[in-house]
């Protein structure tokens, strides 16, 4: 006979699993979490290599050599942006006209849901100017794009100036193979999803923009530059984009052999490489990378322009200059070489990029962790919720043996209607539901009645409904009679046990780092809560300490922690509420996913749990 | 890195069917040929122009080489010097030149093609520039095996196979045809190298056996008297970094004995005589003859696709076929799958109108 059809077998197996559940859920628990932190330790990582043969090795001769016609550039449009008070298109158009490129200009307007108070804007009126390179030889079916951002103040300017360097010197070069389109965009991420909208023709966020009047083909890759002095000490590249995608890992190799090359130090995530990975400092440092990563990856919000790109299927990174307060500057010239040779590597490109890795996590620009290995750290973070769920399920099919674990007595019903055990869930959803749409359409009347902007006012609301949705096990109790036995409530862990292992599972294929951040909090309270008297309070309090708002703010903490910037907890308090309403801007505005996901999914399962706790 | 690239090029040398480059030089007619597609096997473009530069040096003229480029480098958008190939950076040396004959271009050149130019297998219009007219007393070189090429058409005396590919040994280890001397820039289990890169062009412009082969053709000139020894020992460990191979037990020359310009270049005997030699009688009759032929022959139609089946069949009279493609390809690496297709095999059944055009086909323009 079979495993599981031989009686006597399953019923040792069944008591195996109930027996070392805890045991288990512990040991998978710490294997999880282990495996996690040993990613970051150098021996189990992998060196970077590149893998596309197009693209080959850093053979080719840089010779870019107007730096100081960059600066003269800079100043020039530092000049003209303050004289317009904005962006200086006419100026800009001129400038790229006269070096030869084609040019267009595209304008823009998008409302947001309520005023920015970070960025201070509300309503959004724009133009995107674009010069098109167009390639001497070759078919105009494919481009690649370089961006630099026009900000507001002093920031960018020397991107700007050295993008129109590059521009002319690009212009008098024969071997370009696909048109190169230099961008200069307006308020930053709105106006790169302004362009890239137009250029794909799609509309996904409800922005109005003027028709796109020059196109080049299917852009291939792109680059965004952020350079705000005339030296720089050292070059940051920025790869998590929207929903924490990211750039085949590639583009993140040609950046770092060209940094080699041309003998420009680059970091990730702010931090230089280190050597002395056998020791705790050096380990720690490679760990603190990774962990920054996951951090911003989880955020889900683009941390550069190029975020946008990649929704697109266009491989794109940020490359920001960083001056520091170290001795050795580089100049103009040395960045102008660094992206003429990345640029000239991407011409070779036959393809898209597609040989080297999607899914990723970086420790270091020499060492990654693909897929392969980082997801057994979650699977065994998914057991504990299987192993569970496992042990619910035998002792709600066995009402005997739940008789002996459980501390009631009396009172055995048969098993709950479904009434009793999908109401909780139907209105932890409801909830959820209000949370999503409730604070951005009730802000006028949040205005009205109490005296708080815009920006405050809904993120006040979500926190209000938030903080409403705890106390809702005690009226769903009221409302419905006989609902609480020592079935329901283990039905209902059942259901809500499985429903978070399916929500964390589908997170983490798309977004690793979220799913992840989310899973050590939640699972090892979600599997060992019981709504028994005694420990309400501690099971409570625990709860509590996961729920996705606690992870937030933590998250927050921690992410001050590592970038060596800590914060008291007034301020992680600030940055809290300014991250709730950039979460619901970045929804409108671009399309992000992570807030919907947490209000509503994550909260709900959350509150699902909260009722089993409260379970009378 | 580069040795990273050439495994993945190996690869794909392996699996698919035209993506190898392989060069065949008959001592009196001769046949170029590069398969390799796209911008970064640029090397393989300049080893194939380097040699045909080199052999038509020795004196062979363009009338009798064929040549085949499958992909366009000198026009290609990211050539920073278009209209040129170079080989050697250094030398400077423009091996694409304004006299250069590409006979087959592009998509023209397949496997199918090049079946076609080895065994002479054409529809009548193919142009003379598309055929390889050899005959048996030519001497056959050539450069990337297609070990099968058996004697049996008499298309050629003696062969010389030089291989410059990664395990480049295996090609040459299933050759059973007399009269066949095989050079290999690698053993089984190496990868071949690429020499050198050129910073402006951005691409590697040699291979490292090619280019000290190249180096040591320079030194020969139509009355040099270098043997096959010397060949052997072109590009030692040291210096190709791969370890070269050669065969030479089914050649019935001793390689001391056969000369360099033998293969590599058209050296023609003299003879001189004091008699009268009688040409073929009625010559003219059997001109007329050959057109009225021509006149009386009603419309072939073309079949759409090659008989290799038919080939294989008047080769072996009934060997398997999948047999005659494993030894085509010389290697157990290339997977089973490539085989002919369908279409072939149908031609099979196509009738004997069709085989007797072939075989007048052969008769005429040889």
């Amino acid at each position: 006979m079979g495993l599981l059809s031989d009686p006597n077998r399953r019923r040792a197996l069944t008591s195996l699993v109930t027996r070392l559940n805890t045991p288990l859920c512990v040991l998978c628990y710490l294997v999880g979490v282990s495996w996690f932190m040993g990613l970051a330790f150098e021996p189990f990582m992998l060196r970077t290599y590149m893998s596309e043969n197009a693209m080959g090795s850093t053979m080719v001769e840089e010779k870019f050599v107007f730096g100081e016609r960059a600066i003269s550039y800079t100043r020039e449009f530092a000049g003209q942006k303050k004289k317009t008070g904005g962006m200086p298109v006419d100026w800009l158009v001129k400038t790229m006209k006269s070096r030869g490129l084609e040019v267009y200009t595209q304008s823009f307007s998008q409302t947001l849901p309520f005023p920015d108070e970070v960025k201070e804007r509300y309503m959004v009126r724009g133009t995107n100017v674009y010069g098109i390179l167009r390639a001497p030889r070759g078919p105009r079916t494919e481009s690649i794009v370089l961006s630099a951002p026009c900000s507001e103040g002093n920031n960018n300017n020397q991107a700007v100036g050295l993008l129109l360097a590059i521009a002319s010197y690009f212009r008098s070069q024969i071997y370009w193979a696909k048109d190169i389109i230099f961008l200069v965009n307006e308020h930053d991420l709105i106006g790169t999803e302004a362009w890239l909208e137009a250029y794909h023709d799609v509309n996904m966020t409800g922005l109005r923009s003027s028709p796109m009047q020059g196109r080049a083909g299917a852009i291939q890759a792109a680059l965004s530059l952020e350079l705000s002095s005339d030296v720089i000490t050292s070059m940051d590249v920025a790869l998590e984009g929207l929903n924490g995608q990211l750039p085949n890992l590639d583009l993140v190799n040609l950046f770092y052999a060209f940094c080699q090359k041309t003998g420009v130090l680059c970091t990730i995530q702010g931090k230089l490489q280190r050597n002395d990975w056998d020791t705790l400092p050096g380990y720690t440092h490679s760990l603190s990378t990774m962990l920054l990563m996951v951090l911003k990856q989880g955020s889900g919000h683009p941390q550069g322009d190029h975020g946008l790109f990649l929704r697109y299927h266009i491989e794109a990174v940020t490359m920001r200059g960083i001056n520091s307060f170290r001795q050795y500057k580089f100049d103009m010239t040395t960045v102008g070489k660094l992206i003429e040779g990345m640029f000239r590597k991407l011409n070779n490109l036959l393809e898209r990029f597609h040989q080297s890795y999607f899914f990723y996590l970086m420790p270091s620009l020499t060492r990654f962790v693909s897929i392969g290995y980082y997801m057994p750290a979650f699977g065994f973070l998914a057991l504990i919720l299987v192993l569970r769920a496992l042990d619910l399920w035998v002792q709600l099919s066995d009402p005997a043996r739940a008789l002996e674990d459980g501390v009631s007595e009396g009172e055995q019903d048969s098993s709950p209607s479904l009434l009793s055990l999908a109401t909780p869930v139907i209105i932890c959803h409801l909830t959820g539901l209000a949370l999503y749409f409730l604070p951005v359409l009730s802000q006028e009347m949040a205005i009205q009645h109490f005296p708080v902007s815009e920006t405050e006012a809904v993120v006040l609301t979500a926190i209000a409904i938030y903080v409403a949705g705890l106390a809702l096990p005690h009226n769903t109790h009221r409302v419905l009679s006989g609902a609480g036995t020592e079935r329901g409530w283990r039905s209902l862990k059942l259901f809500s046990l499985l429903y978070l292992a399916v929500l964390l599972g589908c997170t983490t294929l798309i977004n690793f780092s979220l799913g992840f951040i989310l899973a050590v909090t939640m699972i090892p309270v979600a599997a060992f809560i019981q709504p028994h008297r005694s420990s309400k309070v501690l099971h409570g309090v625990a709860l509590i300490l996961v729920s996705p708002a606690t992870t937030l703010l933590l998250s927050i903490y921690l992410y001050h922690e590592l970038i060596e910037y800590p914060v008291s907890l007034l301020e992680c308090w600030q940055h809290f509420l300014t991250a709730v309403s950039q979460g619901i801007l970045d929804h409108h505005l671009y399309g992000s996913l992570l807030y919907p996901l947490l209000a509503l999914f994550i909260y709900p399962c959350w509150l699902q749990f909260w009722n089993i706790v409260f379970w009378k | 890195m580069a040795a990273c690239r050439l495994v993945s090029w190996c690869l794909t040398v392996f699996t698919l069917l035209f993506l190898f480059c392989y060069r065949i030089t008959v001592a009196t007619d001769e046949i170029e040929v590069c398969t390799s597609r796209f911008w970064f096997n640029y090397r393989h473009v300049a080893n194939t122009l380097s040699v045909y530069r080199s052999v038509k040096r020795l004196g062979i003229p363009d009338s009798h080489i064929v040549l085949m480029l499958a992909d366009d480098m000198a026009c290609n958008h990211r050539n920073p010097k278009p209209a040129t190939v170079f080989s050697h950076k250094n030398m400077e040396l423009n091996v694409y030149g304004d006299d250069v004959e590409v006979d087959y271009r592009g998509y023209e050149v397949t496997v199918e093609n090049f079946l076609r130019v080895l065994t002479g297998r054409f529809p009548p219009s193919t142009p003379r520039s598309k055929r390889l007219l050899s005959d048996d007393r030519s001497n056959i070189l050539i450069y990337m095996t297609v070990p099968l090429i058996s004697n049996s058409f008499c298309r050629y005396n003696e062969l010389l196979f030089i291989i410059d590919t990664c395990q480049g040994a295996s090609m040459y280890e299933r050759f059973y045809s007399p009269n066949v001397m095989a050079l290999a820039s690698s053993q089984v289990g190496e990868d071949s190298l690429s020499h050198q890169p050129d910073l402006a062009i951005g691409v590697h412009l040699m291979d490292r056996y090619t280019f000290y082969l190249l180096e040591f053709l320079e030194d020969i000139h139509p009355a040099s008297q270098a043997n096959m020894n010397d060949l052997f020992k072109v590009c030692p460990k040291s210096l190709c970094v791969s370890t070269p191979g050669h065969r030479i037990d089914l050649f019935q020359r001793n390689p001391r004995s056969v000369l360099i310009t033998d293969f590599f270049g058209s050296v023609r005997k003299v003879e001189i005589t004091t008699e009268p030699v009688k040409l073929i009688p009625n010559i003219s009759e059997k001109d007329e003859k050959l057109t009225e032929e021509v006149m009386l022959t009603e419309p072939q139609k073309y079949v759409e696709q090659m008989p290799v089946a038919e080939i294989i069949h008047q080769i072996y009279f009934g060997t398997f076929e999948r047999y005659w493609i494993g030894k085509f390809h010389g290697v157990s690496r290339i997977s089973p799958e490539v085989r002919i297709s369908k279409p072939y095999q149908t031609i099979l059944f196509g009738g004997s109108v069709y085989k007797n055009s072939y075989r007048r086909g052969l008769s005429r323009g040889e």
